[in-house]
C-alpha cells in the first residue's frame, strides 16, 4: 500500500462515508491503473465524481440508465479493467437487479458496486429512494460478497479490501450524514470477519451500518444501569457471514438481538437466524429492522427512533430479550 | 472489398456445415431455437471464418476481437461454429441440453471455450459490448467488439440505453448486427411490438445503418469492411434474414422459433439445406 492510503488522515469528523469513499478511490486509482469508475448521473451524489475529476479518461457517466450502467461495467471488467460502480442502492439492487445478477455475478466478474443512500438514509425522499431490500437481494446472488460498513472509516477499509478480493462485491453505505464510529482504521477489518467491539456474557448485540454506533451506546448504558454484560458484534460482512462468531455468541451468551437498517426479512437478521437454526442450538433471539413495510418519510434520525434502531430502541429490545424464555435443553415438555 | 469466388465457396461450405450441425444438435438435444439459429448462421460463419481475430488455441488471448451473441438463444448455431473453428470437438455437442453438460441452450462463458460473454436474457448484450469497446479504448487496444442482436430483442429498453451510449461515446470499435428475421415468439415483430421504421430508430440514436441481405456473404463483407473503416461512430448492420433459413418447412414460420426434430424430420431438413446449396 502506498503512503496515501492511511485513511485516518481523512477528517472523518467532517467527511461523510461517501466523501471518504470518493477520496479512497482516488488514492487507489493511483496505485491500480486498471480501476475505472462508473456512475449514472449520480457522480456527485455518490462522490465517485471525485475519481472522475482526477481520472477523467477512466470515468464513464452513462446518464440515467442503470441497466446499461451495470452492463457496461460487466463489459469493462471483461476487457480486463476493475470497475467501481456507484449509484443509489435502490437502483443498483432493483432497477438493475438482473444486470447485476446475470451480467456480473453469473460471469463472476471482478466488479465492485458501492451503493449509496442505503436503508432509510435518504428518509425525506420517500420510499422510491429508500432501500430496505438490497441486502436480501444481493446476498441471494451466487458469487456476490455483501458488506455494510459502520461508518466512513470502515467504508474506507472495505473499499480498500475489496480491490484485492476476487469477484463481485456490493458495499452499501448511507447518504452521508451518518456519525462516525471508528477513530482509527487499524482495528482489524477483514472481509468475512466480525469485529467484536465489546465482550460480554449476558447477551450479544449484532449490528451493521448505522446501528453499530447505536448498539454500542446502548451497550454502555445497559452495563452501567442494568448491570448487564453485553457483547457487541459488528458484522459488517453479511455474506460470507462469520458463522464462528455467531455460534460463539450463542454458546457464550445464549441471547442474541440483531439490529439493521433493512427489512426484517432477508437481511443480516435472517442471515444470523440461518446460522443459529442450522446449528441446532437454542437461544433467545430477536431481529429489529424495518418491520416489513415501506418506511415512513422523515429525517433518518427520526426514522431510526421510530423503528427502534436508535440507542433507546436497542435498550428497550435488550430488556425484552433478557425476559424471553427459550429452550436450553432437549426437553420440550416443560416449555409447552 | 468484394469476396473472391474461392472465399465465397469456402464460406458457403461452412454455412452448409453449420446448418447441418444445427439440425443435428436440435435432434440430439430434444429441442432448440432452430429458427433463429438458422437466420443468424451466416453472420456467425463470416465472422469466425473471415473477420474475427481470434485464436482457438488461446481462447483468452487478451488482444482478440470479442463477439457477443446477445440473442443468446442462438446457442444452437453459435456452439457448432465454435466447434468447427476449433475451440472443442463437435461431438462434445451430443450432450447439448443434457444433465451437467457444459452446453445449455444459452451458452455459458465459464463453461464453453470461445464464448466471450454469457447471454440468454435479452437486452443484455449491447450494454456489455459498449463496456468492452470502452475498455479497449481506455487501454488503447485496437481489437473490435462485435455484437449480434435479435430484432425482437430490440423491444428491450436496455438496448436503446446502450445505443445512446455507443453513439455518445462515438464507439467506432463496436460493430453491431441486427438479425432482422421479422419474427418473435408470439408472432411477427410488427404485430407484437412494431419496430419500423427500425433503421430510422437506429439513425436517430446516432448510428450509421447498413442494410444488407443477411444471407449474402458479399453484402455482409462489404458492410463489415465499411464498419471497420468508419471512424465517426458506431455502425449497425441491419441484416434482413429469414427465420429457419435453408429448411423449407421452417422458413418464416413462427412456430419454428423453438422445436425438436425426429430422425425423419432431420433428414427432410438436411435435404432441404442440400437443395439450397445445390448439393442435392
Amino acid at each position: 500500500m502506498s503512503e496515501g492510503l492511511t485513511w485516518t488522515v481523512y477528517d472523518a469528523d467532517s467527511m461523510t462515508q461517501a466523501e471518504i469513499y470518493g477520496q479512497v478511490l482516488c488514492d487507489l486509482g493511483d496505485q491500480y491503473p486498471e480501476i475505472v469508475g462508473l456512475s449514472a448521473d449520480l457522480a456527485n451524489s455518490t462522490k465517485i465524481g471525485k475519481f472522475g475529476k482526477k481520472f477523467p479518461e477512466r470515468f464513464i457517466n452513462v446518464g440515467i440508465a442503470e441497466q446499461n450502467l451495470f452492463g457496461v461495467a460487466a463489459g469493462m471488467a471483461k476487457a480486463g479493467l476493475l470497475p467501481f460502480v456507484s449509484t443509489m442502492a435502490t437502483f443498483a439492487s432493483m432497477r438493475a437487479c438482473e444486470q447485476v445478477r446475470t451480467d456480473i455475478c453469473y460471469q463472476n466478474l471482478n466488479c465492485k458496486i458501492i451503493a449509496t443512500h442505503g436503508g432509510a438514509s435518504f428518509g425525506q425522499a420517500g420510499s422510491t429512494h429508500h432501500c430496505t431490500e438490497d441486502v436480501a437481494i444481493m446476498r441471494s446472488f451466487a458469487n456476490m460478497t455483501v458488506i455494510v460498513p459502520a461508518d466512513g472509516i470502515e467504508c474506507a477499509n472495505a473499499v480498500k479490501a475489496c480491490v484485492e478480493y476476487p469477484g463481485p462485491v456490493y458495499i452499501r453505505i448511507g447518504r452521508g450524514f451518518e456519525p462516525k464510529f471508528y477513530d482509527k482504521d487499524d482495528y482489524g477489518f477483514e472481509i468475512g470477519k466480525a469485529v467484536q467491539l465489546m465482550d460480554g456474557t449476558d447477551i450479544t448485540l449484532i449490528c451493521c451500518g448505522v446501528t453499530v454506533l447505536q448498539a454500542m451506546e446502548a451497550a454502555r448504558f445497559l452495563k452501567e444501569n442494568d448491570g448487564l454484560s453485553v457483547r457487541v458484534l459488528n458484522i459488517h460482512t453479511i455474506k460470507p457471514i462469520d458463522e464462528e462468531a455467531i455460534l460463539k455468541a450463542v454458546l457464550e451468551t445464549r441471547r442474541l438481538a440483531v439490529f439493521e437498517e433493512h427489512n426484517i426479512h432477508g437481511g443480516l437478521g435472517s442471515a444470523v437466524a440461518d446460522v443459529i437454526a442450522l446449528s441446532g442450538k437454542g437461544c433467545a433471539f430477536t431481529k429489529v429492522g424495518i418491520p416489513d413495510c415501506f418506511c415512513e418519510v422523515g429525517y433518518p434520525e427520526d426514522l431510526y427512533t421510530h423503528y427502534k434502531l436508535d440507542a433507546d430502541g436497542v435498550i428497550e429490545t435488550v430488556r425484552q430479550v433478557m425476559e424471553m424464555d427459550f429452550e436450553e435443553d432437549d426437553d420440550w415438555e416443560d416449555e409447552v | 472489398m468484394a469476396l473472391s469466388t474461392k472465399e465465397i465457396k469456402e464460406l458457403e461450405q461452412h454455412a452448409w456445415q453449420a446448418r447441418h450441425d444445427i439440425i443435428d444438435i436440435t435432434g440430439w438435444s430434444g429441442g432448440a431455437h432452430i429458427g433463429g439459429g438458422l437466420s443468424v448462421a451466416d453472420m456467425l460463419v463470416i465472422l469466425y471464418f473471415k473477420y474475427l481475430n481470434v485464436d482457438p488455441k488461446n481462447p483468452q488471448w487478451e488482444d482478440r476481437d470479442r463477439l457477443i451473441v446477445s440473442k443468446g438463444h442462438a446457442g444452437v448455431a453459435y456452439a457448432p461454429v465454435l466447434a468447427r473453428k476449433g475451440y472443442f470437438d463437435f461431438q462434445d455437442l451430443e450432450t447439448f441440453n443434457k444433465f451437467k453438460s457444459p452446453f445449455g441452450m444459452h451458452l455459458d462463458c465459464l463453461k464453453v471455450k470461445g464464448v466471450d460473454v454469457s447471454t440468454g436474457s435479452l437486452g443484455h448484450g449491447l450494454p456489455i459490448a459498449v463496456g468492452l469497446a470502452l475498455g479497449a479504448r481506455i487501454q488503447k487496444k485496437d481489437w473490435y467488439t462485435y455484437c449480434i442482436l435479435g430484432d425482437g430483442e430490440c423491444n428491450e429498453g436496455s438496448v436503446w440505453e446502450a445505443a445512446m451510449a455507443a453513439s455518445h461515446f462515438k464507439l467506432n470499435n463496436l460493430i453491431t448486427f441486427v438479425d432482422r428475421n421479422g419474427l418473435m415468439i408470439d408472432g411477427s415483430t410488427e404485430e407484437v411490438m412494431g419496430l419500423e421504421p427500425f433503421s430510422d430508430k437506429w439513425r436517430a440514436f446516432g448510428f450509421i445503418v447498413k442494410e444488407v441481405d443477411g444471407h449474402d456473404f458479399n453484402q455482409l463483407a462489404e458492410a463489415i469492411d465499411f464498419a471497420k473503416a468508419e471512424k465517426s461512430g458506431p455502425v449497425v448492420i441491419m441484416a434482413k434474414t429469414a427465420k429457419g433459413k435453408g429448411v423449407d418447412f421452417m422458413e418464416n414460420e413462427v412456430k419454428w422459433h423453438y422445436g425438436g426434430l425426429d430422425t425423419d424430420l432431420r433428414a427432410k431438413a438436411k435435404a432441404s439445406v442440400d437443395r439450397m446449396y445445390g448439393k442435392a
